[in-house]
């Protein structure tokens, strides 16, 4: 059963006197429990894709629906409820809240939450030590390697149990070590069944997904189904 | 976690921020106390002085017939041989809804005596009681007490070249002169001054008063109402308020009053633009943040609620600190105005007055802000993702 589907997306940007297509009336979907990649050069289109799978950037033409719920035709309220309730997301740059340490921020989607204060203290606990983090939970974000602000940032985007999980480049500021760190934990994830689209310019990783997808142009260049020796030799 | 804990986190974290916040507007919310409580205390101060300052109801037997002017002000008709007010009727201004206003009563009781074949007006007063009423009189000597004793104006005494001590024939009745009253330029230049009792029994009006001023304490009473409440207590009097002093007193006080607002909204607005200030540059500098949180799941409305709530606190503080240090500003200062004889009153309607004031101005010079903040699109906010 497809989780998302993604029909004749268009998206462009107005830059300046030019009009730029990010996205060219892209089709995708996407099964539930698939661990997927999105590659392509820079200005592919491969963030505007993960943005507008995230109901974060409305696509210009064209429909986004995931586990059956048409995302832009939702309101901009219901659409926050959306990404709470049905994303997680894991930013290139961390971006946890400097001023909360490691349990608070994974905390953080749980604030709008009715879930009670001992709830949400264990769910964020739960999820810190599943990413291997027990003993940094009363840790800022400044007091943390590159590679635990990474994992932080994985246990946030898991705090709410969302069927989708978004990366977006969580292994392009981490060194080798902290790199196969990070994408084991996302293996592990997807092994239990977590469905995790991942944007990443490394190759390296490609090892990790199941299914590879190519973007150029805004356009599906190619398309890989857990077939690593398939794989081209250049991106 | 709830979102009061991410707003006293971030409070806690931009301490320098929110110490510049809570500092402006406590300023401004300490000036407007300040301002607001000296013109109470100082306007508390001239309503008690301009009160000693002299009668302002007077009460005369009702008469379509003669018209007496004493003291520039025009009384009701006043003959002679006409009914008077009967004295034992005067405790029953006591029973007027009003008497915590009135501060004193002074009866009077006038008419004509014979000294060395001249007629001369005497007035029989309650001494304590004009004195109060008339804080300008200066007596050389002392003021009458009781028996046979004079207290003599200006023009008499020097019509009959009378001195203290001098024995003065009224009526054929002995007189002590045991003072002299200095020259005030009204008719009281013109009067024999005797106990009440006294000049009632020389002027055969045993129980009888002329006329009655009465000084009204009317910082918080209508004088109009208090004539009506006297007019119903008195039947067969008319009573009549000086309504020029207490215009005069109210214009002064208004005046003050309008001055210290005039002030206050000044000092309000420049808060209200400081706190619109750092706000925006707090948003500016924490789009990335919204964006976040937009990003997890927030929605507007919990960006919107982050942000007044943020500058609820501290408005808060702003206004209890504020308050306080109006209050400690106003104490220092009163000893220096009105040689230290205005006194500060608790006055708790200002105090919760400043608190929601201060928030209310912290809100609203926020909700902008806030408006912006909660309508940043997180993709806009998030340009890393």
């Amino acid at each position: 059963m497809s989780l998302i589907t993604l029909d004749k997306v268009h998206k462009n940007y107005i830059n300046g006197a030019d009009c730029v297509i990010a996205l060219n009336k892209l089709c995708l979907t996407v099964e539930e429990g698939t661990f997927l990649g999105v590659m392509g050069p820079s200005g592919s289109g491969k963030s505007t894709l993960l943005s507008v799978l995230g109901a974060l950037a409305s696509p210009s033409s064209g429909s986004v629906t995931v586990d059956g719920i048409d995302v832009y035709g939702l309101s901009a309220e219901k659409q926050a409820d959306f990404r709470r309730e049905y994303l997680g997301f894991i930013f290139q740059s961390h971006n946890l809240i400097p001023y909360l340490n490691a349990l608070e921020n994974v905390m953080l989607p749980l604030a709008v939450t009715r879930f009670s204060a001992d709830e949400k203290r264990r769910r964020a606990n739960d999820m810190l030590k599943r990413v291997g983090l027990p003993d940094r939970m009363l840790h800022l974000p400044q007091q943390l390697s590159g590679g635990e602000q990474e994992r932080v940032a994985i246990a946030r985007a898991l705090v709410n149990s969302p069927p989708l999980l978004l990366a977006d480049e969580p292994t392009g500021s981490l060194d080798t070590t902290n790199s196969h760190q990070v994408m084991s934990l996302l293996k592990e994830l997807h092994e239990d069944g977590q469905t995790i689209i991942m944007v990443t310019h490394n190759r390296e990783n490609l090892e990790w997904f199941d299914r590879t997808v190519y973007l150029r142009d805004g356009q599906v260049e190619k398309d890989v189904q857990s077939c690593r020796d398939q794989l081209p030799q250049a991106i | 976690m709830r979102l009061e804990h991410i707003v006293l986190h971030n409070l806690r974290r931009r301490k320098g921020r929110a110490v510049f916040l809570v500092i402006g507007l406590l300023i401004g919310v300490a000036t407007v106390v300040t301002l607001l409580s000296l013109t109470d205390a100082l306007g508390r101060r001239a309503q008690n002085e301009l009160e000693n300052f002299g009668a302002n109801i007077i009460i005369t037997p009702r008469s379509d017939e003669l018209t007496l002017n004493y003291g520039g002000v025009q009384l009701g008709g006043v003959n002679l041989v006409a009914k008077e007010i009967e004295q034992a009727n005067l405790v029953k201004i006591d029973d007027i809804p009003n008497r915590r206003n009135v501060a004193t009563i002074g009866p009077k009781v006038l008419g004509a005596v014979e000294i060395e074949g001249q007629r001369v007006m005497m007035m029989g007063v309650d001494p304590d009681a004009e004195l109060k009423l008339k804080r300008w009189w200066s007596i050389a000597g002392r003021s009458i007490e009781k028996g046979n004793e004079l207290v003599v104006g200006d023009s008499v005494a020097k019509r009959f070249n009378l001195n203290m001590g001098d024995i003065l024939q009224v009526n054929g009745h002995d007189y002590t002169v045991v003072g002299l009253l200095a020259r005030t330029g009204s008719q009281d230049d013109q009067l024999l001054i005797a106990p009440l009792s006294v000049a009632q029994v020389e002027l055969d009006k045993q129980g009888q008063v002329s006329m009655v001023e009465i000084a009204a304490l009317c910082h918080d009473c209508p004088v109009d109402d208090m004539v009506n409440q006297l007019q119903q207590a008195l039947p067969g009097t008319d009573v009549q308020a000086v309504q020029q002093v207490v215009k005069t007193r109210m214009h002064a006080l208004d005046q003050f009053r309008l001055f210290a607002w005039g002030v206050a909204v000044t000092v309000v607005i420049i808060g209200a633009l400081l706190v619109f200030v750092t706000m925006m540059g707090a948003i500016s500098e924490r789009t990335r943040e919204i964006g976040i949180f937009r990003a997890i799941g927030y929605r507007r409305w919990h960006v919107l609620h982050m942000v007044l709530m943020e500058a609820a606190i501290v408005s808060t503080l702003s206004g209890v600190l504020g308050y306080l240090v109006g209050v400690g500003a106003t104490l220092v200062a009163l000893p220096l105005l009105e040689g230290g004889k205005a006194t500060w009153h608790w006055n708790p309607t200002l105090a919760v007055s400043a608190v929601l004031a201060a928030v209310l101005v912290g809100l609203l010079a926020s909700l902008q802000p806030a408006l912006r903040a909660s309508r940043l699109e997180p993709s806009e906010a998030l340009r890393a993702l």
